[in-house]
């Protein structure tokens, strides 16, 4: 049965921002981003395939299934999601075109 | 000791990290152990140029592997790293190759123009700079740094400041002397607009000859725990300090001795150490040069395997803070002769106390690049004198003379 109040972050268009590098590691990943120098720990593969697949994705919602995350989790990835957005790891593909 | 240990699947970063990464997460590299001063406390024993240095081609050669690596950033010093002459030219080549540089000075090179060049497009704001400053003011510095050096020093902050390079660094080596200085340290930080960075004094290298007299007090490792957290988040401390996490709540970072797990070294020669604190054969995983290249040494040296594997608490295990501290520092055990297995010779629950005063070899230094010959900026460490001349001959050249007629 679908989510009555799906996370609105889902539908939405999202990417590694282009200054990021991930670099594989055996818990996951680590993304580092060239202009703020934020380092950040992503601690488990499949998180690092979303991320890696959110530019090919219309939306999240794309991404989580592609990499092939269950539905009952997307939200807990959805929260991740942002907290990675925090320190610009990824970002909206509308503001790429905006900026 | 080289079976690989089975990585356990989620769990903590930290319980991730003692299994070790693929690449360090930050590296230090010596690029000479040449330096224009003979600071007393020095973690290389530097001063002399090693005459096998790695070349600029071969110095490429470990950042086109850094960069392969993706090893973002790398902490160069020395010696001082500045007075190699291809040390900008590595600099550049190392910001286009995607590895950041942040590079540890006592500043005697960073003149107007090096500073103006600093701040430029040309390092892309991909380069952080440590200037070395052991006391607040000159009298506290010198003695450790030699005459001298607090003015390069401010200098230095000075140049970068009016060029317009954001946010260096000021980097403190904690001890004895200065640990009632921090808010002053802090104060000179803003007045430069830089961020504070405080470490920890290690007795390695030469530091070892000192770490008696100037390795902080019991009770100035409390207010030192203290300041840090009331200011820490604003203040840098490299990790420094997690043997102080068993004072109770844990400081900013990942409180975990990240030798050969997360952290390394590499020497001017080539030679890669487990931690910067630990240049001593003991800790020597391999060379860069003879043992098939950096990613080489950090995947497969047997030294390295050992430290990934998990770590027994040995006399510490006992202890209800062993989990917060995990037995203190591993170059500060060793240099003072410790066992590598008990408590942190700067214990904050005493038992280091307890283990200094028992039976304990210091282990001679593996190596000293230290000058044969005193140079005219060496520290002398002589205290002031406190007391007048006892004999009147000895104050003035004139004393006791009475012109006659007057």
């Amino acid at each position: 049965m679908p989510d009555p109040m799906p996370d609105p972050l889902l539908s939405e268009a999202w990417g590694l921002s282009p200054s990021v590098a991930l670099r594989p590691e055996p818990f996951g990943a680590l993304a580092y981003h060239f202009g703020n120098r934020k380092l950040t720990f992503l601690k488990r593969p499949e998180l690092v395939a979303v991320v890696r697949g959110l530019a090919e994705s219309p939306d999240v919602r794309g991404a989580l299934r592609a990499a092939g995350v269950p539905e009952e989790q997307w939200a807990a990835y959805a929260d991740a999601l942002r907290g990675l957005a925090v320190t610009d790891m990824i970002r909206p593909r509308a503001a790429e075109v905006a900026a | 000791m080289t079976a690989v240990q089975e990585r356990p699947s989620g769990g903590s970063l930290v319980q991730q990290f003692e299994y070790g990464l693929d690449a360090p997460i930050c590296l230090t590299w010596e690029l000479t152990y040449a330096c224009n001063l003979a600071c007393a406390h020095c973690l290389s024993s530097s001063g002399k140029r090693d005459p096998r240095e790695l070349s600029t081609e071969q110095c490429e050669a470990v950042i086109d592997a850094l960069q392969r690596m993706q090893v973002f950033y790398v902490n160069i010093g020395g010696g001082e790293p500045t007075i190699r002459p291809d040390f900008w030219h590595l600099l550049e080549y190392a910001v286009n190759h995607n590895v950041g540089v942040k590079f540890s000075t006592n500043g005697v090179r960073l003149d107007p123009e090096r500073a103006a060049y600093l701040a430029s497009p040309a390092c892309g704001g991909y380069v952080d700079v440590q200037i070395s400053l052991d006391g607040a003011t000159a009298e506290v510095n010198d003695y450790v740094r030699g005459p001298g050096s607090y003015d390069t020093a401010l200098t230095a902050l000075q140049n970068l400041q009016d060029a317009g390079f954001q946010d260096a660094k000021i980097s403190v080596v904690c001890t004895r002397q200065n640990i009632g200085q921090l808010d002053e340290f802090k104060a000179l930080a803003d007045k430069y607009g830089a961020t504070l960075r405080l470490t920890r004094l290690r007795p390695s290298g030469r530091g070892a000859d000192v770490w008696d007299e100037l390795h902080p007090l019991p009770e100035q490792q409390r207010v030192l725990y203290d300041w840090l957290m009331a200011h820490g988040e604003g203040v840098l401390t490299g990790d420094s300090f997690f043997h102080l996490a068993a004072f109770g709540e844990s400081l900013p970072g990942l409180n975990l001795c990240g030798a050969g797990r997360v952290v390394c070294l590499i020497d001017p020669v080539g030679d890669v150490y487990a931690c910067p604190f630990a240049i001593h054969d003991n800790f020597l995983a391999g060379n860069l040069l003879a043992d098939g290249g950096f990613q080489q040494v950090w995947q497969t040296s047997e030294l390295f395997a050992d430290l990934r594997s998990p770590q027994t608490g040995g006399a510490c295990a006992k202890c209800s803070f062993y989990d917060s501290c995990r037995g203190g520092c591993m170059a500060a055990k060793f240099f003072t002769g410790l066992p590598l297995d008990g408590p942190d010779p700067e214990c904050v629950q005493g038992y280091g106390e307890t283990a200094l005063a028992g039976d304990r070899t210091v282990p001679a230094a593996s190596q000293d690049h230290s000058r044969t010959t005193p140079t005219r900026n060496q520290p002398v460490m002589l205290k002031l004198m406190t007391r007048p001349p006892v004999s009147d001959c000895a104050e003035s050249p004139l004393a006791g003379f009475e012109p006659i007629g007057g």
